[in-house]
């Protein structure tokens, strides 16, 4: 169930509701300012991008819109890769890791997706006044920490200060250098008809293991998230099958859902779920349904989401069975000619449903 | 309700440009909200149907008792029987039977529903939500219909009783009276609605902050009043998956997963036409 509550400021009037009232545009109020929605990884992010920053911004590279920008050969030959990402998460710390390990996690998992090997991170921290040595340095730790299994190094970094209010207790910046592998080259527009639609792990985790922390439910265990560096797990599959890889992406923000729909979108093909090879565990199953939230506009942080041909699907599997982060690897669809661009769910009782991107936030039902 | 448009936008719009509007999943969490922060003033916007009632009275008995002083409900409750016969009564009327929802039963039983099944004679089945519950239900009705029968038949007994949940209903009762409401899409039905008894007056944010003569204008092209009292299927509004779709809803079904235009527009009508269900994935 969820409502909302609307708090004034002391002494309100109706000629104060009013004012709300006829401050706002028209046609559509989305359009005139920044909303909540616009974060959501939906199709109000995808407008924020393609209304906003791609006309006064886009050129070659940013207009792929990768995870990360393969930049031009050097003149040794070694194609450059890189990407960078912010972190805002509430709480900072929660089960399973920390706004730290997502910070590096992140940004080596968007260099991974483009097949880049790490080389180095660098790190911009906005801290609001007021935060405890205690928490920033344990962020710190959990950074150090990652990194050094990830086996590179924060090399540059800024520091800022706002006052009290003006920050969530800690924003983070990384940005992520890496060199592209030869002969792996996942594209978002390369998926084709007949590809295996496979996830290396559970779903779901990362953005339940949030919001059961935020909303104290009191379940009996905690679902951890599941942030993890898929730099290893790629590797694996880039040995095994990786001419065949067409498409990969870390389904985070938005979702399986949305990470698929941005593939058929972009490579021109339907795809079809299949709701009962889902893997969702039940504990997030059970919270998802508590939140009235669909898993599969949930994040995650550790989790790899591949087109592969059909005839690589078995050993694709295969290679990623043999890495811990892909023990559960399982297929959940394919890619089909038929309704290109749209994403359809055949669901456990056989009927179908299309999956829409987001058109905002993702919103607990009313009852 | 962050995204039912209003007369001119919506209220993610008011929280963009400033107005504090935060989602809590319970009124409790609310009235927390109130006694954390006593410098403002905090207004729960009360609605649903009677599923949601009683946690909603127990905010206001809780605010009371704790003299909670900064705390409101803007009400906008609706009940389910009157809705129903104000379907049924309407000349145009084309509705057979109805499946009653389990989860409002669940709260009030199923007592009211006897006397609109046999003055309409149509069969009422309260049924449950997982697919298979749904399905169950239909076949129910259907077989009423064919036997010629107009009972209320509960579908949903591993939950519902007929007497419902007692303690719910009672504190319902004790904070909540019956009173007339307008629907969206559909105008005002007589006592369809429940609102604050005088005594609880001091919570009622209308009361409060003077909103009784605010009146939300609606797009005249939406017909989600016709959707909702079953005279036309939401594919057959013009405006259907053009103007309104779940990214710029004109009318509430369009706006969650659960409203009729949405689980259309969900399910592929329009969009889907023409294509077939191919041998799944494995």
């Amino acid at each position: 169930m969820s409502t909302l509550t609307h708090t004034h400021e002391p002494a309100p009037s109706a000629g104060t509701t009013m004012a709300n009232r006829a401050s706002c545009a028209v046609p559509h109020p989305a359009t005139t300012h920044v909303q909540l929605g616009h974060g959501s990884g939906g199709k109000m992010s995808a407008a924020l991008v393609n209304e906003h920053i791609l006309p006064r911004l886009g050129n070659s590279v940013l207009d792929r819109l990768a995870d990360a920008a393969v930049l031009e050969p050097l003149a040794s030959g070694t194609r450059l890769a890189v990407t960078t990402d912010g972190f805002v998460v509430n709480p900072l710390r929660f089960p399973g890791g920390s706004i730290g390990h997502l910070a590096v996690h992140g940004t080596l998992n968007d260099l991974a997706m483009m097949g880049a090997r790490p080389l180095a991170i660098t790190l911009g921290l906005i801290i609001e006044e007021g935060l405890a040595f205690e928490v920033l340095d344990a962020v710190l730790d959990d950074i150090a920490a990652s990194a050094t299994a990830a086996g590179i190094r924060v090399v540059a970094g800024d520091t800022k200060v706002v006052e009290r209010g003006s920050a969530d207790g800690l924003f983070i910046t990384t940005t992520g250098l890496g060199a592209v592998s030869e002969h792996f080259a996942p594209r978002a527009d390369a998926v084709r008809a007949g590809d295996v639609l496979i996830v290396s792990d559970p779903i779901a985790r990362h953005g339940m293991a949030i919001m059961t922390a935020r909303e104290d439910l009191g379940l009996g265990n905690a679902i951890e998230s599941d942030t993890a560096h898929l730099g290893p797990l790629v590797e694996r599959l880039r040995e095994a099958v990786g001419e065949h890889v067409h498409a990969m992406r870390d389904p985070t923000r938005g979702g399986v859902a949305s990470t698929v729909n941005e593939l058929a979108q972009a490579s021109k093909v339907g795809v079809e779920l299949e709701e009962r090879l889902l893997p969702i565990p039940a504990d997030v199953r059970g919270a998802c349904e508590l939140l009235g939230l669909d898993p599969l506009f949930v994040a995650n942080e550790g989790v790899l989401c591949l087109f592969v041909a059909p005839e690589a699907a078995v050993r694709a599997l295969a290679a990623l069975r043999t890495h811990p982060l892909g023990a559960h690897a399982t297929i959940i669809g394919r890619a089909v000619a038929e309704h290109a661009g749209l994403v359809v769910l055949r669901t456990g009782i056989g009927g179908r449903r299309v999956v829409d991107m987001l058109p905002g936030e993702q919103l607990p039902r009313i009852c | 309700m962050l995204r039912v448009p209003g007369s001119d936008c919506d209220l993610q719009a008011i929280r963009a440009r400033g107005g504090n509007v935060r989602v809590v999943y319970s009124p409790l969490d609310a009235l927390e909200l109130a006694k954390n922060n006593p410098e403002k003033q905090v207004v729960f916007f009360a609605v649903g149907f009677e599923t949601t009632a009683p946690a909603n009275a127990m905010s206001v008995w809780e605010a009371h008792r704790r003299s909670i002083s900064n705390f409101s409900l803007l009400v906008s409750h609706v009940t389910v029987p009157p809705a129903m016969e104000a379907i049924l009564s309407a000349p145009e009327s084309r509705v057979q039977g109805f499946l009653a929802a389990g989860h409002v039963c669940t709260v009030m039983g199923y007592t009211e529903y006897e006397p609109i099944a046999t003055k309409w004679q149509v069969p009422i089945v309260v049924t449950g939500f997982e697919p298979v519950d749904l399905l169950e239900g239909i076949l129910m009705c259907v077989t009423q219909l064919e036997e010629g029968r107009h009972e209320v038949e509960n579908q949903y007994a591993r939950v519902v009783t007929r007497s419902g949940t007692v303690p719910a209903r009672t504190l319902v009762e004790q904070v909540f009276e019956v009173g007339d409401r307008k629907w969206r899409g559909i105008g005002t039905i007589p006592m369809s609605g429940l609102r604050l008894r005088p005594e609880f007056a001091d919570y009622d944010a209308e009361i409060r902050f003077g909103l009784s003569d605010i009146v939300a204008e609606e797009p005249k092209e939406c017909r989600a009043g016709d959707v909702l009292t079953g005279q036309i299927k939401p594919t057959a509004c013009p405006m259907f998956g053009t103007v309104c779709t779940p990214s710029t809803p004109l009318g509430a079904p369009m706006v969650s997963g659960e409203g009729a235009c949405a689980a259309y527009w969900q399910y592929g009508h329009g969009r889907l036409e023409g294509t077939s269900m191919t041998s799944g994935a494995q």
